[in-house]
């Protein structure tokens, strides 16, 4: 694949809090994202994955413009986020939302929810309005009698489709899932997956992809970034990342996911901390946790390189050493 | 815990402050001159002049404000022209008789709504719970100036068990024991509403609180459920039923209005509406000011007490 | 919302009986009784100039004081020799319109107040809500009073004092729903739907806080009837010869003891109006508000209803130190009946570790919940089967049996270790009192146990983090203490209801290493509820899977992952990816499972199920024994070479 990039995300950083205070100094403040640099390829899908409190979701809602980078740039094809107006933005990227049902307003037919961004974002007439909708909830899959219905009467996959319906209205380029089937059980997990998959060729669209479950995240990415407190810790094509993961963290995810017919590989000792928010470490931020910590790694923040796959680590996994054992294989 | 108690004090200050503000601004709504409004209708322009000189009325809104205030902190709130003495004097005499009222009927609604809340979530949609909702909902919804008219009739003048005004008897009172045999019709009226507003959100609460996780643990572990209803149960309840107490506080201040004149309390209240009627807008002023200034520490008090139960609520 | 929760809270169904808001009132026989008395009320308050009343303002010196019922006037006259009855409808006609008046200003004041402040957030909202924390600041009649006495007494200026008074609740009740809804996703999603703010606030926000603003108006109505009564009570709202109720209660004051019905009747009036109001109100607000319509605020009782027509007769395995068969649990919510668990069958050998996998809404919490009588009643209630530990049947036992078994032989551990957690005590505490329900230790004894039992579950600094509170954990810890909490008294059996499944995958590992260590260590049998296969695989020995409340298949991990005979279980292994095999295709199951209260006949799976045939929906299909230690509830399973 072409480096062409669609959306480029150069030094980002958001803090919270850290305002002013009344009488004096600053509040307490949280750098939720720091310094994250991604290139998202036009056509690609981009895993991100990471534990709570990674901040894999505050990504998420500045790519889509529902919140702002207070550092670095995002430039979308060339021309920055922020001089795009938010109707400009939402007709190219948009958003699917982890909790389907909470997605859509409550007292509000999904034909009306769905209608919002036709008539909005791309002004459309009643008549071209009714006509897009039906090819929308077909598109997804859904009757079009559906569409005079409420939220509530709806399963929550059945609501999913609605939002990536609605996501899709407006024709964008980009669609940022933020978790989009961690809500669901699992066996309507895959129907919503298998749909992915099928619009994205169909429409020609670029996803970024966000989850805690790895092996949703292995199954449909073609490139996968790693976080860890607030930082990409690794990022790489997606089967290089699982197949040889290079950073002590990307090994731990790995050895730690659940599969069928694995036992249980680690230890029970409870050293999951992840460090004080309020007062970030120097250094790399999983030292605490890491076997392969050194002095190094308390003073020096280590950081990615250039190369297709790179981690942020003084001491990485390199394909000489032995690899993680992997389930079933 | 030190540190968020000195947070809170220091956070009643602005509050005072504005309390000043609201009741200045108030007081300068009076339509037509103050002045006049305060020496009513029969002053000498002489004496209105005299009045407005002092009162700095001739100023403008803000520097009056900043006077007013400056008097206030060394403790002049004027003087009432129908009492003829400083209104500083006349307020804090007749607070007292209110606070012995007002704390009375607050302790009684405290107690008694919470035991009545207690039950009645306990025994839902029995027997008990569904006599206890009943005269709630009366006890809401009855007048307390009626109510108080109806203890006097059926108590004190039928049988005779209570006097029927007054905090004292005239002659050879003035004890304590005489003193709560005047208290208890008036303590009792005030605290019938607010009794019933804490009876019902109390309900409320244990209901949501035995719908908690934390109690199906406390079940799970075996506890008795008698120590599941109470320290479980009643105390996380009370997280959310110590501010609506603190709330009440200020309904039975500002009912103690209705009760003191229907009962010839000589408490504040009943001294508002008499100033209200003789125009007497600086014993109004002070207070309105002093009752308001009790009720903002109670609630100081009240947050306290929560954030002593709750260790979430220390930030 | 752990499954029990769900079934209890069924979403609304579609074809639902024309449940409108006027037949939900009237099935709430009070509410009702309130709003015919309050419709009696106002039509009789309207329609005063058409009644054939005498002149509410004529006085009659000659006839003053009259008793009711003397001289023609039906409630007598007052002290003026005015009739009662007149001036009581021509009153109640003032005090309704000024109460009605005083809400509306205050419901439409404040609740601008409030969606402006909860919308917009931030400055904006610090400003309002500080400005009402001012209102607030005094007590409520005080500030009111206060008003009227700058404005002057009169009927009109009560009405504003009432009003700004009231402007608080509105405010700070419309303020807190908005400020919900505005970080709600779909306010979120209307913003990238290109919708302005007006229009978000009117269209997506405002319609959600409607309810509630009706539902704060209805509940304040009579309260401000009252207040503008007190006021005129006071004389300072209606000014003579106008009347309201307040004015006349006021005025027959004066002659309290020589005629008590002037004061006695318009009090009773204002008590039967508000009371009709406050019912009428909570009515509407029971309609509204839907935590309440679900019934969700019933209180659950300290063990599970058991309605038991017939018990098993006796165990089938017996080394089992858990069995438990033909288990019924049904939530009974008005008319319908979720029958979440439908005869379930399972045992437990000593140190054992069996996995209940499935769906949310299989069955599965319930089942776990139902042993020892922890799923919520009402609306939960066991109808069948027995549970047998050690050979004594758990259903059969008094509560009090039940009472020390719990937390002893039998302890639990849930899912969200945040909220099982009592969050005022200290978890040093919340373990030492485990100890404590079950063994006569001194405090000093049980402190030194919780200490060793924190670092049984290895908690770093077990000391200090004794007198920590669940909140300053991480929930890796707080699942470890509940854990620790679980092995105070050396249970036999381990009840686990998804307890890895709201931790981070590097923390969920090291508690299932944990649980898999301590098991062995300590003999306990562990019941795992879990969703997850991969879970599964970690640390049970064997497997028994849910659909729609029954058990389709048993058999060990291995044997069950190799080899699932149901074709439930192999769509369901099928259908999640698996870590390390990217190129598996995913194979969705088609539909969606049956809801309990609509259960098809036969087999549940059969509309999803691509070997069924219409003898699957025939008849009940038994759970058959294939090998020892292996069934499954099929007609048509898996051969070993379709398996996969």
């Amino acid at each position: 694949m072409p480096d062409d990039p669609l959306l480029i995300l150069e030094g980002v950083e958001r803090v919270f809090g850290g305002g002013r205070k009344l009488l004096g100094g600053h509040a307490p403040s949280v750098h939720a994202v720091q310094d994250l640099s991604l290139r998202i390829r036009r056509g690609e899908t981009l895993g991100v994955v990471g534990e709570s409190g990674c901040g894999k979701t505050t990504v998420a809602r500045m790519i889509v413009g529902l919140d702002h980078p207070t550092g670095g740039a995002v430039t979308l094809d060339g021309t920055p986020l922020s001089d795009l107006g938010q109707k400009a933005l939402a007709r190219r990227i948009q958003y699917v939302f982890q909790d389907p049902i909470a997605s859509l307003n409550p007292r509000k037919t999904i034909r009306k929810s769905l209608e919002a961004p036709l008539r909005h974002l791309l002004g459309l007439d009643a008549e071209a309005r009714a006509a897009r909708l039906e090819s929308l909830l077909a598109a997804v899959n859904l009757a079009p009698e559906f569409l005079d219905r409420y939220p509530h009467e709806f399963s929550g996959g059945q609501a999913q489709r609605i939002g990536i319906a609605r996501a899709l209205a407006a024709e964008p380029a980009l669609l940022v899932l933020d978790e989009p089937v961690s809500a669901l059980d699992v066996s309507v997990q895959a129907q919503v997956l298998t749909l992915l998959d099928d619009l994205k060729d169909r429409f020609g669209l670029t996803y970024v992809f966000i989850s805690h479950d790895l092996s949703v995240v292995e199954t449909i990415s073609d490139r996968v970034a790693v976080m860890y407190f607030g930082r990409v810790v690794e990022i790489g094509p997606s089967r290089q990342v699982f197949g040889a993961p290079r950073h002590p963290y990307t090994h731990l995810l790995l050895r730690s996911a659940p599969a069928p017919g694995k036992k249980s590989q680690v230890p029970e000792d409870a050293n999951t901390e992840l460090p004080d928010p309020y007062n970030p470490p120097p250094g790399c931020a999983f030292r605490a946790r890491c076997p392969r910590a050194t002095d190094l790694c308390a003073t020096d923040r280590p950081k990615l390189d250039a190369t297709p796959h790179t981690s942020a680590c003084h001491h990485p996994h390199l394909p000489e050493d032995d690899r993680p054992r992997r389930p079933n294989s | 815990m030190a540190s968020y108690i000195l947070k809170r004090l220091l956070a009643v200050f602005p509050v005072l402050f504005g309390l000043t503000i609201i009741v200045f601004l108030i007081m300068a709504m009076i339509p037509g001159d103050p002045a006049t409004a305060i020496l009513g209708s029969y002053a000498t322009p002489e004496n209105v002049a005299k009045l407005n000189r002092d009162l700095g009325l001739d100023q403008p809104l803000p520097m009056q404000y900043l006077t007013w205030l400056g008097n206030l902190l060394h403790g002049d709130l004027g003087r009432s022209y129908t009492l003829n003495r400083p209104v500083l004097d006349e307020v804090l005499e007749r607070f007292g008789a209110t606070l012995v009222l007002a704390g009375t009927a607050l302790i009684l609604c405290s107690v008694f709504g919470l035991l009545a809340g207690v039950v009645s979530a306990v025994r839902q949609y029995g027997w008990t719970d569904k006599i206890v909702t009943f005269v709630v909902l009366i006890g809401i919804s009855t007048p307390s100036f009626w109510l108080g008219l109806l203890m006097i009739l059926f108590f004190a003048v039928d049988l005779k068990w209570f006097p029927a005004s007054g905090m004292y008897a005239i002659y050879g009172g003035g004890d304590l024991p005489d003193l709560l045999h005047h208290l208890v019709l008036p303590a009792v009226t005030l605290s019938v509403v607010a009794t019933g507003v804490i009876a019902r959100l109390t309900r409320t609460a244990m209901l949501e609180v035995l719908r908690q996780d934390y109690i199906r643990t406390a079940r799970a572990k075996g506890l008795t459920e008698r120590r599941v209803i109470l320290r479980h149960a009643f105390k996380a309840a009370l997280v959310s039923v110590i501010p609506v107490i603190g709330i009440q506080a200020g309904f039975v201040m500002g009912g103690a209005v209705y009760i003191e004149t229907v009962f010839q309390w000589p408490g504040i209240g009943s001294m508002l509406v008499t100033a209200i009627s003789t125009r007497d807008l600086l014993l109004v002023q002070g207070g309105v000011l002093v009752v308001a200034s009790a009720y903002v520490m109670v609630n100081l008090l009240a947050d306290l007490v929560q954030t002593m139960i709750d260790p979430r609520l220390r930030g | 919302m752990t499954e029990a929760a769900a079934a209890q809270a069924p979403k609304p169904n579609r074809k639902s009986t024309g449940t409108g808001w006027f037949a939900l009132l009237s099935r709430n026989h009070l509410a009702l009784a309130g709003l015919v008395v309050v419709v009696v009320i106002v039509i009789l308050a309207l329609a005063a100039p058409l009644l054939p009343l005498a002149d509410p303002n004529a006085t009659a010196p000659a006839d003053r004081l009259l008793r009711p019922g003397e001289g023609g006037h039906l409630l007598g006259t007052d002290a003026l020799g005015r009739d009662i009855l007149s001036r009581l409808l021509w009153g109640t006609r003032v005090s309704l319109a000024v109460g009605l008046s005083a809400t509306v200003l205050a419901a439409v004041a404040g609740s601008l107040i409030g969606l402006v402040a909860g919308y917009a957030g931030g400055r904006v909202d610090n400003w309002l809500m500080r400005g009402i924390d001012m209102i607030m600041a005094f007590p409520y009649i005080l500030l009111a009073l206060a008003i009227v006495a700058a404005l002057g007494p009169g009927l009109l200026n009560a009405l504003y004092a009432i009003s700004v008074v009231n402007i608080p609740f509105f405010a700070r009740n419309i303020r807190g729903i908005t400020l919900g809804l505005s970080r709600r996703e779909f306010v979120d999603a209307a913003r990238l739907s290109g919708q302005s703010h007006t229009r978000i606030v009117l269209s997506e926000v405002l319609p959600n806080v409607l309810p509630v603003i009706v539902i704060t108006m209805s509940t304040t109505v009579g309260w401000m009837i009252l207040e503008t009564a007190g006021l005129s009570f006071l004389g300072l709202g209606a000014q003579p010869p106008q009347a309201d109720l307040g004015s006349m209660l006021g005025e027959g004051r004066k002659i309290l003891f020589t005629a008590p019905f002037v004061s006695i009747i318009p009090g009773l009036m204002i008590l039967v109006l508000v009371m009709a109001i406050n019912l009428l109100g909570d009515g509407i607000r029971d309609v509204l508000d839907p935590r309440l319509k679900s019934g969700a605020l019933s209180r659950p009782v300290a063990r599970t209803a058991i309605r038991r027509d017939s018990a098993p007769a006796d165990r089938r395995h017996l080394p089992a130190v858990l069995e438990v068969q033909d288990l019924q649990t049904q939530f009974h919510v008005k008319r319908r009946v979720y029958r979440a668990v439908g005869g379930v069958d399972l045992h437990l050998a000593p140190g054992e570790c069996l996995g209940l996998v499935g769906e949310s809404g299989s069955g599965k919490s319930v089942t776990a919940m139902s042993i020892m009588g922890l799923v919520p009643t009402p609306p939960g209630r066991i109808v069948g089967g027995a549970a047998w530990l050690n050979g004594a049947d758990l259903f059969g036992m008094s509560d009090e049996q039940i009472r020390r078994l719990r937390g002893a032989a039998v302890s639990h551990v849930f899912q969200d270790p945040l909220s099982t957690l009592h969050p005022l005590y200290r978890v040093g505490d919340q373990v030492i009192e485990a100890l404590r329900a079950h063994a006569p230790l001194t405090h000093r004894a049980a402190r030194d146990r919780a200490l060793d039992l924190l670092r049984l579950v290895r908690i770093p600094n077990p000391e200090e983090r004794m007198a920590a509170y669940p909140h300053e954990l991480s929930g890796g810890m707080r699942q470890r203490v509940c854990i620790a909490m679980g092995l105070a008294n050396d249970p036999e059996v381990l009840i686990a209801d998804e307890p890895t499944t709201a931790l981070d995958v590097t923390v969920q590992a090291q508690i299932l290493s944990l649980m898999d260590r301590l098991r062995q260590e300590r003999d306990a049998a562990i019941l795992f509820i879990t969703h997850d296969f991969g879970v599964v695989s970690a640390i049970c020995d064997r497997v028994a899977v849910m659909y729609a409340g029954r058990i389709v298949e048993t058999g060990t991990t291995a044997d069950i992952l190799a080899q699932p005979l149901h074709p439930y279980t192999d769509r369901l292994i099928a259908c999640v990816p698996v870590l390390g095999q990217p190129d598996r295709p995913l194979a969705a199951i088609p539909g969606r499972p049956p809801s309990v209260d609509a259960l098809p006949p036969g087999c549940a799976f059969a509309a999803r199920c691509p070997r069924a045939q219409p003898v699957c929906s025939a008849r009940e299909i038994a759970f058959e024994t294939v090998a020892p230690g292996r069934a499954v509830r099929c007609l048509f399973p898996l051969e070993p070479s379709n398996a996969g």
